[in-house]
């Protein structure tokens, strides 16, 4: 079977294989890391062919640059508004690219955005830990890091007609994230309520998988506390004791002693992550069955997104 | 019972940790893998309160409530068959870089603090923090101490630390300011896709003493 090879040029931190991610395994201390923008990922994963949870490459603001050493193989990017560079040519991710032996891909940030995935026409060669090839930044279980020297090795290689892919509204990042209180926003004083939902916070540096922390006006709790910890989701705001406020991303601890001030709705997850360090936040409060309103919304946006990409797919291969 | 964005039910117990409050906690877990009810992904147990995780697209909170209330009532806390774990732990030489420490607090002598956490009966209490990481309740009075004013680098995989009533070991090397007291060969993260985590909560944990050579015997024939 056809096989591609492609040599890691340059690789900036973060830069990791993701996939669907492991679910269903925070009893055990393990979060379902995957894609920090899943539905990037998954929209990649589609255009190239692949199943939506299939292994990629996830490259931050560092970019990556790969050259294929051996085979062909066309590969799809998505996420972000980063800046693809292929030979002489230059265009912006969402897009199908075809590689040939000798080629260059160069990623980089562009516009917007904070992470971009490279899914590929093929399956890509990684290591799986507990069923997914997600890498869990920490320990470095899963697929792993991606690093300047190594080889991605990719196998039943596809090549496609290159092309654009449409790049959904609500994948772009927003300065109004919508978020649901609590749930242990009792221990905060209406005044750190009203500055949760009034001022505008950024992101800072300090931001990886596993979370960033937020600059802005201190949410300090009404009293130092010792809560038990307790099990966190991806989307926890939770709150030091120095009223920092900290947004747990794909790779969070499970479990959490600070006190969480609310929870960022469901289908605002992708779009969050995709702001850049620095960025301008505000946040507004929605009601639970508000948020189970708009992850129904999104998730039919995404079905339809997706079987439009797939059955694209389907009339080239006719 | 909470909501938390649309995606969980956080359902608490009390305050404080607590025997009677996390019998409870593991009460509702079994009998919520017992229900399968429709829509949940995932349970997630802690100390005093779980986690009961969603999908939006197929139920909501007053669903997954509605399932759970009556669970609630008939919480019992048998039938529920629980396994003992016995770890080896060295406690010699930087295996128990901490003894020292602990012994000089606590105002016992290092064989004596040795012996108050091997006569311990501990409990998985959660699993929290990074991968594998069990919380175990049931150190002794005797030699519990606060976490250190801040953490140290690069404390190796196995490492068995202890902090207040509770007592971990460590599946990743990493920075803790817990107190480092004994190494042992084995793993929770067992890699062992049948069963790839030593302990399920609930289980009990005794621990038995072994000498070092013992330990890096046992280390290295895994």
């Amino acid at each position: 079977m056809a096989r591609a090879v492609l040599r890691v040029v340059s690789a900036g931190p973060h830069c990791s294989v993701q996939d669907g991610g492991r679910p269903g395994l925070m009893r055990f201390g393990v979060p379902a890391s995957g894609g920090m923008d899943r539905s990037a990922l998954a929209l990649a994963n589609a255009a190239a062919g692949a199943p939506i949870g299939a292994p990629v490459v996830e490259i931050s603001l560092g970019g990556l640059t790969l050259e294929v050493e051996e085979g062909a193989l066309s590969v799809a990017i998505a996420g972000g508004g980063f800046v693809i560079g292929h030979g002489t040519a230059s265009c912006g991710s969402w897009s199908v690219l075809a590689l040939r032996e000798g080629d260059r891909l160069d990623i980089r940030r562009g516009p917007w955005g904070a992470w971009c995935y490279l899914a590929f026409c093929g399956d890509l060669r990684a290591e799986r830990w507990l069923g997914s090839a997600a890498t869990h930044a920490q320990s470095g279980l899963g697929g792993g890091a991606v690093r300047t020297g190594m080889q991605l090795v990719v196998d039943a290689t596809r090549v496609i007609d290159p092309r654009e892919i449409p790049c959904p509204v609500w994948a772009r990042p927003r300065s109004e994230v919508a978020l649901v209180m609590g749930p242990q926003d009792r221990f905060f004083g209406q005044d750190r309520i009203d500055l949760l939902l009034g001022a505008t916070f950024r992101l800072t540096d300090a931001y990886d998988r596993m979370g960033v922390r937020l600059r802005g006006p201190s949410l300090a709790p009404e009293a130092a506390l010792a809560i038990p910890s307790e099990p966190v989701l991806r989307g926890s705001v939770q709150v030091a004791g120095d009223g920092v406020a900290t947004v747990l991303m794909a790779d969070h601890q499970t479990t959490g002693g600070y006190p969480k001030i609310a929870t960022l709705a469901g289908s605002e997850l992708d779009s969050f992550a995709q702001l850049r360090p620095h960025a301008a936040v505000a946040f507004r409060a929605v009601t639970p069955a508000q948020a189970v309103g708009m992850a129904r919304i999104r998730a039919a946006s995404m079905a339809r997104t997706t079987d439009a990409l797939r059955k694209l797919r389907k009339s080239e291969d006719r | 019972m909470s909501p938390v964005a649309d995606r969980a039910l956080l359902v608490e117990f009390g305050d404080a940790v607590d025997e009677a409050v996390h019998d409870r906690v593991r009460a509702l877990d079994s009998a919520l893998r017992a229900a399968a009810v429709p829509g949940v992904l995932e349970i997630v147990p802690a100390m005093v309160n779980l986690l009961i995780v969603f999908d939006p697209v197929a139920t909501d909170h007053a669903a997954v409530s509605h399932s759970v209330r009556p669970l609630l009532d008939g919480l019992s806390h048998t039938g529920n068959p629980v396994a003992l774990h016995e770890i080896p732990v060295c406690y010699d030489g930087d295996y128990g870089r901490d003894l020292a420490a602990v012994s000089a607090q606590t105002g016992l002598d290092a064989e004596a603090v040795i012996a108050a956490h091997l006569a311990g009966d501990y409990s998985v209490y959660m699993y929290g923090f990074a991968p594998g990481y069990a919380y175990l309740s049931g150190v002794p009075e005797a030699i519990r101490l606060p976490r250190k004013s801040s953490p140290v680098r690069a404390i190796p995989a196995g490492s068995v630390i202890i902090a207040g009533g509770q007592c971990l070991v460590t599946t990743l090397t990493m920075p803790t300011g817990w107190w480092v007291i004994g190494r042992t060969s084995a793993r929770v993260l067992t890699e062992d896709p049948a069963r790839p985590f030593l302990f399920d909560v609930g289980d009990r944990v005794r621990f038995r003493r072994v000498a070092a050579e013992a330990l890096d015997a046992m280390a290295g024939g895994r």
